[in-house]
């Protein structure tokens, strides 16, 4: 699937060079408006995501962070606005579709059927199955217990397959919905609050999970409240307020304690001016060598 | 089973050192185990009480025959049930059903056609529900209780309140591939047996069902996962029409009669069978082995009853216990092996 998205994007740029550099833009965001029941929940909102590049994305409660990923996963249509995946304009994005387009969610709610078996879990919406619909469940099941034992690290005997969801404990069930994501190769994933109620270890964990992606070539956007740990795995950090772009600036301009200060300026003021304009930079250029391409 | 937990409590490492592989399968099959066990319990019951009944073979021939009429629909009633919906409607879709039959065979003397109009009338029935529920987005209980009385109602009034005689049917292939006898078994019992392992093959290794379960366990998941969510609803309440249409007309032309009210009275049965296999009302969780065991048990009530020397006064009572006790070993079963 993943080759055969390659060729038709080559076919429309018309170039053979590799699409898959790092640098280039895997998804765009343009001008997205959204709002719910007269609710302006999203304004005018730019937001974009590189190959290889973990973005945090920072915001108080009602900040429109949880509407802007359901946007990106097909969830939600935008009122208005331009999505743009591998610099191809893609309308009415639906979930399917959106999975098509390699993007994966690890949802603060979890997205796992509690009373199901991990099997099912694992392969929710895309069963291994043939022509008449059949699934192949050994199949499905030989390989939940390679991921539980390979990718998840789950070794106790009473584990298997079948067992429900249930049982497991915070953290396993964030693995689970994580190896989900990693197992159908997903080009971006989206971890929305992925800290949520795990033990410190987990977390830990958790934070390499996030830094592995990047060394696969894979993107990510980290929503979480705690910024301690989005600074310590985010290559870029986005901060949404009111439903605005209030700043977008490489972590790297600022240390922890800036970012604390900016955080604190963004709440009182709304937005973060020398963020927009040193961001402008490594966006121009991006935007340069994204143009190349198309 | 010490580690016996709350589903809210998840297991610490300890607890589940301590569980061993027979604790596990237990856990695994304790529904399946449970209703076997009450299914065995209530047939020795009734074999003591009237062994000259229970001992032949004679009762079981009838049960072969009037245990499917509710039997099969109460097997895609599961599905139904597991994906959190219900059909009340079905009773009045096998009225409907026959008109179809009855309209087309007499115009046209060919009772195979009949019998596919039926079929496609309750398929169109079950669409409409289907479209109903998830377009207007109502609960299907509450449009199911609606159009139980618009389909009886409207065979009341496409038949003018007057049943037919069915006679004529008597030898034609169709009728006797509905409730002919080969080898002395009904074939109301092979069509209940064919349909219970292709509802379980739908259920537990088709596409459908896996979406099935995971709509009924959480229909938030089942969105964020883009699961077809209104056309699997849809093609449910569709097989549903279609077997509630396949057992009215068992029941017309094997009493050669079809009267406007046929099916009253089977609603209560074929839910009895569901929730007795222990099919969760909250959806997610199922077993058509459950509801197998569950129309068998529910079927074989009534004959017992009388059979073992009680009045059919009783019959209510002890469906009732019946009823109660079974759904209630499973909420106990469910809350303690759950994990």
């Amino acid at each position: 699937m993943t080759a055969q998205r390659a060729v038709s994007r080559d076919a429309s740029t018309g170039e053979g060079a590799s699409p898959r550099q790092t640098g280039l833009r895997c998804f765009e965001m343009k001008g997205v408006y959204k709002s719910f029941g007269g609710v302006q929940v999203l304004q005018d909102v730019d937001f974009h995501l590189d190959r290889g590049e973990v973005v945090g994305l920072l915001g108080d409660n009602g900040a429109g962070k949880s509407t802007l990923i359901k946007i990106i996963t097909g969830y939600h249509q935008p009122d208005r606005g331009e999505l743009l995946f591998d610099g191809e304009p893609v309308s009415d994005l639906t979930v399917p579709r959106a999975r098509e387009l390699g993007v994966e969610t690890v949802y603060q709610e979890r997205a796992l059927a509690e009373q199901q078996p991990l099997w099912r879990n694992i392969f929710v919406g895309r069963y291994i199955s043939n022509r008449l619909g059949l699934m192949d469940v050994a199949e499905m099941r030989r390989i939940t217990e390679r991921l539980m034992t390979e990718e998840m690290g789950f070794t106790s005997a009473v584990l298997t397959p079948d067992t429900t969801v249930t049982g497991l404990s915070g953290g396993e069930r964030q693995g689970l919905a994580i190896v989900r994501a990693l197992h159908f190769e997903a080009e971006m994933i989206i971890l929305d609050e992925p800290t949520m109620g795990l033990s410190l270890k987990e977390t830990e964990k958790l934070l390499k999970f996030v830094d592995g992606i990047r060394a696969k070539g894979k993107s990510a956007i980290f929503i979480d409240h705690n910024f301690f740990h989005v600074y310590s795995v985010a290559d870029r950090i986005v901060v949404l307020d009111r439903g605005m772009v209030a700043a977008d600036f490489p972590k790297s301009q600022y240390t922890l304690n800036e970012l604390m200060d900016i955080m604190r300026e963004i709440a009182s003021a709304g937005h973060f001016e020398p963020d927009r304009r040193k961001a402008e930079i490594p966006d121009a250029e991006a935007n340069r060598v994204h143009g190349a391409a198309t | 089973m010490s580690a016996a937990t709350t589903p809210t409590r998840p297991l610490s490492p300890h607890d589940r050192a301590q569980r061993s592989r027979l604790a596990e399968f237990t856990q695994q099959w304790a529904g399946q185990i449970g209703i076997t066990f009450a299914f065995l319990v209530l047939w020795v019951w009734f074999l003591f009480l009237a062994p000259n009944t229970f001992g032949g073979d004679l009762i079981y021939k009838s049960f072969g025959q009037t245990i499917p009429y509710f039997g099969i629909i109460a097997m895609l009633l599961t599905m139904v049930i597991v994906a959190g919906d219900i059909d009340l409607s079905f009773p009045s879709i096998m009225a409907l059903g026959m008109v179809g039959f009855v309209w087309v065979w007499e115009a046209t003397d060919v009772v195979l056609l009949g019998v596919l109009t039926a079929i496609a009338v309750g398929a169109a029935a079950g669409l409409f529900n289907g479209l109903v529920i998830t377009l207007v987005g109502l609960p299907s209980l509450v449009v199911t209780i609606g159009t139980q009385f618009l389909f009886r109602g409207l065979t009341l009034v496409l038949v003018g309140g007057k049943s037919y005689a069915l006679a004529a049917t008597r030898g034609d292939p169709a009728r006797e591939l509905l409730v002919g006898k080969p080898f002395g078994i009904p074939m109301e019992f092979w069509w209940f047996l064919g349909i219970t392992i292709l509802v379980w093959i739908l259920l537990n290794r088709h596409r459908l069902g896996g979406n099935t379960y995971v709509i009924g366990d959480n229909v938030q998941t089942a969105r964020l996962m883009g699961i077809p969510i209104r056309a699997t609803r849809i093609i449910l309440f569709i097989l549903t029409g279609m077997a509630a249409a396949l057992a009215g007309m068992m029941m017309s032309l094997q009493i050669v009669n079809f009267y406007p009210n046929l099916g009253s009275g089977l609603l209560l049965p074929a839910l009895a069978a569901v929730f007795v296999g222990g099919t969760s009302v909250f959806g997610g969780r199922g077993s058509v082995y459950g509801t197998f065991l569950g129309a068998l048990m529910i079927g074989a009530i009534p004959a017992g009853i009388v059979a073992a020397g009680l009045t059919d006064f009783w019959t209510q009572f002890i469906y009732g216990a019946i009823i109660l006790i079974a759904i209630s070993i499973h909420a106990i079963l469910q809350r303690r092996f759950q994990r």
